[in-house]
């Protein structure tokens, strides 16, 4: 059985007098103990989706299961069993860390010590500010302790709506890290995020943009299917060179990435030689072949849908 | 049970960790039935008064001395033309002309009667017509003393005459603070009931801790329970504070039974916080709740019979009436504080009120929705 499958889900807001298709018709499996990653940009109707299996809004069309649950007629059960994790804090702030903590135990019947080997790692780390409000805690720590309270009562199917968005880089790796062991415990972990580099950290992922998928498919297989040609262009004027590479015959996108330009070629057989000659730049410029990861796949998906 | 046990401890925490709440509820009464009673008053002092006497004789002294010596009247001004008389009262420092022709005396004296001016200011209506009445009624005073100076009492009163004693009944002394403060105590205990429970589910909404509570499997009931029992306990607590200042500053002891009172505050507070409850269902922000509370408190206050009576509503005004639960706490807190009525009095109203609770939470209950 499948931990989830969702069939032609979809879903609309009437904002005003326009009707915005926050999710356009869905269809996908995913696996038990799998981590699967929804990546798309803001408004790419991530969120609209995890609420619709949370069974906290009822989709326009189509169905979906939770552990074999129907996310409408079932949803007493299914809000027995997954753990969920919204975008914004939403613990009590002005409630102690072990207070939340033993709120949510409670109202899922159960006590924090009989699932506490399942948080105990992250627990550990929040141990000494247990007397501390919520509300006053830093954001890493807030998102480890929303995850302490999502898990208390061992779901089988966790949701995590943009968990790491306004971590800092140390704790969103450890929070990454968690997630794997979690994994290995069984649980089946949805996490959607606006980080590309989060992406290759999941088993699959779901490349999403307007409410569609544009791909779905495990990391390393998204950036094997990339069959363009890429380069990366680095000069002493960045800005100038961008809007000049943009304008040339033969390439089809150029953005900035990191200290690097990359350049999408729309001919395979362009060798860099080629591409200097057009650019006739007046400034030293450094170009080199590049491996793409996943963050050109999507920005090239984006740019082809 | 044991899952609404640790709202009920849930809520209680977070509301002894808010000192805005804490504050709220024990200055706020304490100030408004200190303060409120002393200035929504009905009572009229200082009236000013302008004379005009064109006579300056002995009646007309007497009766200038006559209308000042009471203290409801100021002599503001004296002079000698209405004109000047006028534009004092045009400049708002005089309510009141009172003019005395020429001649009073010698007329009063000749033909028993005589004729005296008075005008008045009446863009405060209320002002008008008490200071108005108030000076009639001394003039008439006034009028009785020169009879009885003049005339030589009979031995039987050959003109039958209707003299009029009035005995007030359950106020004897016509005190406004008795009247006002019962009232008082009902308002804050609506306030309290209403806005809190409204304010603290908006909070949930805003803050976002009311999506994490839906994807629990808590009851619904339990959830609602749990936000009820706790603004329930408050709302007892307001009102024995209340008792409380009424005993001490005002010296206030209801004439009926006590737990009368207590009786249909329990089952008035479940109607008012249902009601506090729809209005978190409708309303989004806290600042929504707070505006719409407001709007609803306005209409209560004014339509509850605090102020005014609503016998002297228009009849539109009086079916309006019937639908505000405030009118019959009011009513029946009245009833038991000045007049000690018993549970056979005031069952009535107990029923009206437990339709309202019934109604109210039952609307409240199947508009709250645990998923979109």
């Amino acid at each position: 059985m499948k931990s989830i499958s969702v069939n032609n889900l979809s879903k609309s807001f009437i904002n005003g007098k326009e009707t915005v298709e926050a999710v356009k018709p869905l269809s996908f499996e995913i696996d038990k103990a799998e981590l699967f990653g929804f990546i798309g940009p803001d408004g790419a109707g991530k969120t609209t989706l995890l609420r619709m299996l949370t069974t906290l809004i009822i989709a326009d069309t189509g169905t979906a299961t939770v552990d074999g649950l129907d996310v409408v007629n079932d949803y007493k059960e299914i809000r027995k069993r997954v753990g969920y994790m919204p975008g914004k804090f939403s613990l009590y702030q002005d409630l102690s860390v072990q207070e939340n903590l033993e709120f949510f135990a409670t109202i899922f019947q159960t006590t924090v010590k009989e699932n506490y080997h399942l948080i105990k790692d992250i627990y550990d780390q929040l141990a000494p500010f247990s007397d501390r409000p919520a509300g006053k805690l830093s954001g890493g720590m807030k998102q480890k302790l929303a995850l302490c309270c999502a898990l208390i009562h061992k779901p089988t199917v966790l949701f995590l709506d943009e968990p790491t968005t306004g971590v800092d880089a140390v704790s969103r790796k450890e929070f990454w890290e968690m997630l794997k062991r979690l994994k290995e415990q069984g649980i089946t972990i949805l996490v959607s995020t606006p980080y590309m580099d989060e992406a290759s950290l999941c088993d699959r992922v779901a490349l999403m943009q307007d409410g569609k998928f544009l791909r779905i498919d495990p990391p390393s297989q998204i950036i094997k299917n990339y069959s363009k040609k890429l380069l990366a262009v680095k000069g002493k004027e960045m800005f100038p060179l961008l809007q000049h590479l943009k304008q040339i015959d033969g390439i089809e996108m150029a953005y900035p990435f990191g200290e690097y330009h990359h350049v999408v070629l729309q001919n395979d057989a362009t060798s860099i030689d080629q591409l200097k000659s057009k650019l006739q730049s007046t400034q030293e410029l450094e170009i080199k072949p590049a491996t793409p990861d996943i963050e050109d796949c999507f920005i090239y998906a984006m740019q082809n849908n | 049970m044991r899952s609404l046990k640790f709202l009920l401890q849930k809520e209680f925490r977070q509301i002894f960790r808010n000192p805005a709440i804490l504050r709220m509820i024990f200055i706020m009464p304490v100030i408004q039935l200190i303060v409120l009673p002393l200035v929504a008053n009905y009572e009229i002092r200082n009236v000013n008064i302008h004379v005009i006497d064109h006579d300056h004789s002995m009646y007309s002294r007497e009766l200038i001395r006559k209308v000042t010596a009471g203290g409801v009247f100021q002599l503001q001004g004296y002079s000698a033309n209405y004109k000047q008389a006028l534009l004092d009262v045009e400049h708002d420092k005089s309510d009141l002309i009172l003019e005395i022709p020429q001649g009073f005396e010698k007329q009063l004296v000749r033909e028993s009667e005589a004729p005296l001016f008075i005008a008045v200011n009446a863009i405060n209506g209320a002002r008008a017509n008490l200071g108005a009445a108030y000076l009639n009624t001394i003039l008439r005073d006034y009028n009785q003393e020169i009879r009885t100076q003049w005339i030589q009492f009979p031995k039987f009163d050959e003109i039958p005459r209707v003299e009029v004693i009035s005995n007030y009944w359950y106020n004897t002394h016509q005190s406004y603070t008795l009247f006002m403060v019962p009232g008082i105590m009902v308002v804050l205990l609506t306030m309290v009931g209403s806005f809190l429970t409204a304010l603290n589910i908006v909070k949930e909404k805003e803050v976002g801790t009311i999506e994490q509570i839906n994807v629990t499997p808590i009851r619904k009931h339990h959830f609602i329970l749990g936000k009820l029992i706790p603004f329930w306990v408050l709302g007892l607590f307001v009102l024995t504070l209340g008792l409380l200042v009424g005993r001490v500053i005002y010296g206030i002891v209801p004439m009926g039974n006590i737990g009368l009172i207590y009786l249909f505050a329990a089952i008035y507070l479940p109607a008012i916080l249902g009601l506090g409850l729809l209005v978190s269902n409708i309303s989004q922000t806290q600042q929504q709740a707070m505006l719409l509370s407001f709007f609803l408190m306005m209409i209560f206050i004014l339509m509850g019979g605090l102020y005014t009576s609503i016998d002297s509503m228009p009849q539109w005004a009086q079916v309006v009436t019937w639908f505000n639960p405030v009118t019959y706490f009011i009513e029946v807190m009245r009833m038991v504080v000045l007049k000690g009525s018993s549970f056979n009095d005031i069952k009535g109203h107990l029923g009206v009120i437990a339709l309202f609770a019934v109604v109210l939470n039952t609307w409240a209950v199947v508009s709250y929705r645990k998923r979109s």
